[in-house]
């Protein structure tokens, strides 16, 4: 009843102002304070390039000390200041301040907002056939938290005392008391604040985007017809609903043993020989609070890109997905373990090796539907027509770094292991292959082949290869050496292994990692460079620049608010229809009815056309 | 247009639900989340041992029963407007904000007793926790009270009644919630304390 509501106000409203979109908007409405999702999901979009482009800087200076220890580094001081010591070194402390800016940067504000808050909002509507979000107010909201959050945090990264610098996963005592870093001083509250905006926008988005799967579906667009990308962003929605509000707690409670002098955290604590009045907490109380995040958080950082990933490997290999079904089975058992996994990360805490094998089992379990969807893709591309354009070639790129990264997940999975190599490069080299990179390549697929709907023009598609390559080739190079260097035993968040003899090799091997990691870095503005320019430069889109099924593709080239200018498109078969045997195009868009489609029907297909009818408004609720 | 609005109505039924409702529902469950976390907390934290035990004021109870009481109330707000009678949904959000008051008035007396018995914010993670659980729930109870007064408000401008129900039935969902989780919350430290 209320939707129908809804619906009435929407579309009259719509009619009325069918050639006067702008009606009643200026500048502000339009593209600052704006409710329409396409262009939140720009300003996600742009703010989450700019984050990308910090964090990766930042990555690049801590890797300068690494890569060359000797170096002298003066000539940062008009952009650093005092943290570059008169002997023209990196002073120590800011060291552990870059690496933790960079990971929380990396993990939250460009993978989680950047990538969710972009492609969530974009493709949500457009791929259901929606005019807009549940809640377009809700959908602003949530982007302007995150705006606030990240201008704290950026303040952060310029205040006397430093930004945090207790890692990206803030372990107390370090991030609890001020004494212990300079960093946990101001740096720290601001990270906490900072976060927990960050955190409401999450949850604002989150609630949205589920609602609006759930609710704002057109006609006939029934569960078993919804894209993968639809799919992925559920998912992805459902975990960070649920994982983040315990991020919150173990927030809260910091914020309170910081400030307020409880013990929630810390206990038995010595400062220069003198006990602090702090009794009876337990720091590995916020590991598992913190981890019970931490965990789910990077499968909310990596099920986006796979919805993305299965979209555009179906469509460019002109095949079906191979196993739909399968693909969301494993998507949802890999959300349901991600929830039960977390004390994988803390196997060195002491605890019951009892418990440990327990969350060993489970999470070795999760390779399980990991290698569902890897075998999936390949089976999709398995002769395939494919077509090598650049979303094409980053979305094979995400497979093959989730094949090298997750497979060292198995090791770090076993916990005999795991003692070994805990805290060592091992884990940077596993987590930055099957979280950062293939993430991070997940969302730029997203925006080469999405980039025609969002700006109605082109990315040049040379530029993309050589992005590509140089990403992919300087990924490997900087992440695979890590390998060695962390079974060798060197352990992550080090200022210098100089000093140590036992760490003293390595150092060509450390140098090479540094040098690609720069190379990297600076291929990333042949992307920045072809992103801008397209915007103004770009070839002109055509309607459907990938022949893809989705509705998306339905809409006016530049789609304006409320997406469809008159109808929404009604859905009749799911979004894979690629390379049907008998058809006259090899492809089938979502809103073809069977009945014009009868040379390449099924039979059970041609059943379906009964109840489609004269009137196209009668409509199968679910097609199976 | 008529026939329009039919389908949208017809093709979803199965489903769908008010998006705004939802919405609640939604925010309900990260709020449950936040307190399963923070009683986990709790008793992940309770078995490490040096806990120190004491007893709840027995005030708590009459504080719970006002919360109780004004679930009723509130379910009494919602059939009252199920069946437009106006002035008995005045009545009744006002008895409803009026015992939430006396609720959070009680919080802070309850806190006030803690304290004569050595019970601190500072101090044993046992106290501490007993103020961050009950604080935390007192200002969900906040927002509530905010909620019912928006209610409220409408009420004096004729705006809830039987064919405009939805904002009444989420301020209702919500406020039976918050009492469903104080209950929650103080049967589980009667239990844990
Ligand atoms: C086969 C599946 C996987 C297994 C068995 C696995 C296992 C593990 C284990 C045991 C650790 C802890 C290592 C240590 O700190 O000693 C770890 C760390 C990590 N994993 Fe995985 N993992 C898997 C897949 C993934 C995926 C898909 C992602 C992200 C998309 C991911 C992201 C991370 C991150 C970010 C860390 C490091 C967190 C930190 O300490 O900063 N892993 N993994
Ligand atoms: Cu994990």
């Amino acid at each position: 009843m209320a939707t129908a509501d809804i619906h009435i106000t929407e579309e009259t409203h719509h009619d009325g102002h069918e050639h006067d979109h702008d009606h009643g908007s200026n500048f502000w409405t339009t593209y600052i304070f704006s409710t329409d999702h396409k262009m939140i999901a720009k300003q996600f979009l742009i703010t989450g390039i700019f984050w990308a482009l910090l964090g990766g800087t930042l990555s690049v200076i801590f890797r300068l000390q690494l890569g060359f220890p000797e170096a002298e580094l003066g000539w940062l001081r008009p952009f650093l200041g005092d943290w570059i010591t008169s002997q023209g070194k990196i002073d120590p402390e800011f060291y552990l301040a870059l690496v933790t800016m960079h990971g929380t940067i990396m993990v939250f504000f460009v993978l989680t907002a950047g990538l969710s808050g972009t492609f969530s909002n974009f493709l949500i509507p457009l791929q259901i056939g929606a005019r807009d979000m549940a809640s377009g107010f809700m959908n602003m909201l949530s982007y302007w938290f995150f705006f606030v959050s990240s201008i704290i945090m950026l303040t952060s990264l310029f205040i006397e005392t430093g930004p945090a610098s207790g890692g990206w996963v803030i372990y107390p005592p370090l991030s609890a008391l001020p004494q212990a870093i300079s960093g946990s001083g101001l740096g720290m509250t601001m990270w906490l604040v900072s976060m927990a905006l960050f955190i409401i926008s999450t949850l604002l988005g989150g609630i949205n985007y589920i609602t609006t799967i759930i609710n704002l579906r057109t006609k006939g667009m029934s569960f078993s017809k919804l894209p993968l990308t639809i799919w992925g962003f559920f998912f992805t929605a459902i975990v960070g609903l649920l994982s983040f509000p315990v991020l919150f707690s173990a927030v809260l409670l910091l914020i309170f043993d910081r400030s307020f002098g409880t013990s929630f955290y810390l206990s038995d604590i010595y400062i220069n020989g003198e006990a602090l009045p702090n009794q009876g907490g337990s720091p590995i109380l916020f590991q598992h609070l913190f981890w019970f995040l931490g965990h789910p958080e990077v499968y909310i950082v990596i099920l986006p890109a796979f919805g993305i990933t299965s979209e555009i490997i179906s469509t460019n290999s002109r095949k079906p997905i191979f196993g739909y079904k399968a693909m969301v089975g494993s998507l949802l058992f890999i959300s349901l373990l991600s929830f039960v996994v977390w004390a994988h990360h803390m196997f060195v805490t002491g605890m019951n090796p009892f418990l440990g094998s327990v969350f060993m089992i489970l999470t070795l379990i999760i390779a399980v539907p990991s290698a569902v969807k890897v075998f999936n893709y390949l089976t999709t591309l398995w002769k395939g027509n494919i077509r090598f354009t650049p979303a094409m070639l980053f979305s094979m790129g995400l497979v093959s770094f989730f094949i090298s990264g997750g497979i060292t997940g198995i090791f770090l999975g076993s916990a005999a292991i795991d003692i070994q190599l805990h805290d060592t490069y091992f884990v940077v080299a596993h987590f930055h292959l099957v979280m950062g990179s293939a993430s991070f390549f997940g969302m730029v697929a997203g925006v080469y082949h999405w980039y025609p709907k969002m700006f109605g023009r082109m990315m040049d598609a040379k530029l993309g290869y050589i992005h590509f390559w140089l990403s992919f080739i300087g990924i490997y190079l900087v992440f695979f050496p890590m390998h060695y260097i962390g079974i060798a035993g060197y352990p992550r968040r080090y200022y210098s292994f100089t000093n140590f003899d036992a760490l003293n090799s390595f150092t060509d091997l450390n140098m090479l990692v540094s040098i690609a990691a720069i190379l990297t870095l600076s291929a990333q503005f042949i992307f920045i460079f072809n992103f801008f320019h397209s915007m103004w430069r770009g070839r002109r889109a055509p309607a459907n620049p990938w022949e893809s099924n989705t509705l998306e593709w339905t809409t006016p080239i530049n789609p304006g608010h409320g997406n469809w200018p008159g109808e929404i498109p009604t859905v009749y078969r799911w979004p894979y229809d690629y390379s049907k045997p008998g058809a006259e195009k090899d492809f089938i868009p979502q809103h073809i009815p069977f009945s014009e489609t009868l040379e390449s029907n099924f039979e059970q297909e041609n059943e379906l056309i009964k109840l489609e009818g004269t009137d196209s408004k009668a409509i199968v609720i679910d097609g199976k | 247009m008529t026939s329009d609005i039919k389908i949208v109505d017809d093709a979803k039924k199965q489903l769908s639900m008010h998006p705004k409702k939802f919405g609640l529902w939604l925010f309900i469950v990260t709020v449950v989340m936040i307190f399963a976390s923070l009683t986990s907390a709790y008793i992940v934290r309770q078995a490490e041992g040096n806990w120190f035990v004491f007893e709840l004021p027995w005030q708590m109870w009459a504080t719970s029963g006002i919360i109780v009481l004004s679930s009723v109330s509130m379910h009494w707000a919602y059939i009252s407007a199920k069946r437009d009678n106006l002035e008995s949904i005045k009545i009744a959000i006002s008895i409803t904000t009026i015992l939430a008051v006396l609720f959070l008035v009680g919080q802070v007396y309850i806190w006030g007793l803690l304290v004569d018995e050595n019970v601190f914010l500072v101090g044993n993670p046992s106290g501490s926790f007993l103020y961050i659980l009950s604080g935390l729930h007192g200002l969900h109870i906040v927002s509530g009270v905010i909620f019912l007064l928006i209610v409220l408000n409408s009420t004096f401008k004729y705006k809830t009644h039987s064919k405009n129900l939805v904002q009444i039935e989420m301020c209702t969902t919500y406020w039976h919630f918050l009492g469903g989780l104080w209950i929650y919350l103080f049967i589980f430290l009667l239990l844990n304390h």
